[in-house]
């Protein structure tokens, strides 16, 4: 198709959606009404399970199967990721030049960094207390250990970065989470149903498996989003392709 | 007007379409299907919205208190998390796209190449 061919359509089709989807629009539920049966209903559901955190709560115990598959997804892309950034037969790879970086800039790193770590792995013990969980903690983990490629290079972030740990620790992660499910079936329940003791309400310890499942995802989620890093910038820094010679990147 | 955040959504998705039908370069596609991913999570949080709700957490709020809708933002979460990871695979193929073909503009791709 043609490219005026295919921006005309988009327009056409644009104003159709646009007509049906303000006319489906004034039919939803007022902005900001007061009544949210599903919201109501799961709070109430969260209390019982003594999750002080709703979200982490239909996450990880109401909707555990749907989390399931959504780090199913997560895995499965971080491994389509690296087969696709393999190297291929006329690539080799370069050795990465030290860049410079400001003495300030080092030591801010050099602070920084543990107390990254420390936030997210806060971030994913606490998700069933406060707003966080195995997702988001998971990232913070991730993002921290980067902070070594900004302060320091690219060598010194290879150093400290264990990756075939972290590929070990990705798949179990996300087979953790298909496991601890099995508990549900072997105490005579359901498929991922919460069978740990609940614990105290707003305690550590609350909310059964909860923080279990959190700290699976939170394994797998900061161990993925390094490796995925990993072979981009490898691919950045490191490779050279035939047609593209060069003794490395600069880092 | 109180259909305006939904329609906020709408419109939001209808840019990032547009971006991707127009767009030359296979990079800049991928940022508008994010946008275009992105208006979903307007609009869940717009349904989810309640007029003088809390965040939906209770360690230190009285228990009675309300909160906003909890169910949405799970599906945001999950929703967050699918398309960062779906973004990072097409990234992937993209520079694959770029190795192989040596060309990024998604219209310059027409022959199968083994």
């Amino acid at each position: 198709m043609s490219r005026n061919a295919r921006i005309r359509l988009f327009w056409a089709a644009a104003v159709v959606f646009a007509v049906v989807y303000a006319l489906a629009c004034t039919g939803l539920p007022r902005f900001g009404t007061r009544v949210h049966p599903y919201a109501t209903r799961a709070v109430a559901a969260s209390l019982r399970q003594h999750t002080a955190n709703v979200v982490s709560s239909v996450n990880f115990d109401q909707r555990a199967l749907d989390t399931l598959g959504e780090e199913s997804i997560l895995f499965a892309s971080v491994l389509g990721t690296i087969v696709l950034l393999r190297h291929a037969r006329d690539e080799r790879v370069g050795r990465p030049r030290a860049g410079r970086v400001l003495p300030s800039t080092r030591l801010l790193g050099l602070v920084l960094v543990p107390v990254t770590l420390l936030t997210g792995v806060y971030i994913v013990a606490h998700g069933q207390l406060s707003p966080g969980g195995g997702f988001q903690g998971g990232v913070i983990l991730a993002t921290g250990l980067h902070m070594a490629y900004v302060a320091a290079d690219y060598r010194v972030l290879k150093r400290i970065r264990p990756l075939a740990v972290l590929d070990v620790a990705d798949a179990l992660g996300a087979g953790a989470f298909t496991a601890l499910g099995l508990a549900g079936l072997i105490a005579g329940g359901a498929y991922l149903q919460n069978v740990l003791p609940l614990g105290t309400f707003g305690q550590l310890s609350s909310g059964g498996l909860v923080p279990v499942l959190n700290a699976a995802v939170g394994v797998e989620v900061g161990s993925g989003v390094i490796v995925l890093l990993a072979s981009f910038l490898d691919q950045a820094v490191e490779v050279r392709s035939a047609n593209n010679p060069g003794p490395g990147g600069r880092t | 007007m109180t259909v305006l955040p939904f329609l906020t959504a709408g419109w939001i998705f209808l840019a990032g379409v547009y971006g991707l039908v127009t767009s030359r370069n296979i990079i800049q596609a991928v940022g508008c299907l994010a946008v275009a991913q992105s208006s979903t999570y307007v609009l869940l949080l717009t349904v989810g919205y309640r007029r003088g709700g809390i965040a939906p957490y209770f360690t230190d709020t009285p228990l009675r208190t309300r909160t906003v809708d909890p169910v949405v933002q799970a599906l945001a979460l999950t929703d967050i998390v699918v398309g960062a990871t779906v973004t990072a695979l097409l990234l992937a193929l993209a520079m694959q796209i770029r190795k192989r073909h040596g060309t990024v503009d998604p219209d310059a791709l027409t022959g199968l190449k083994g």
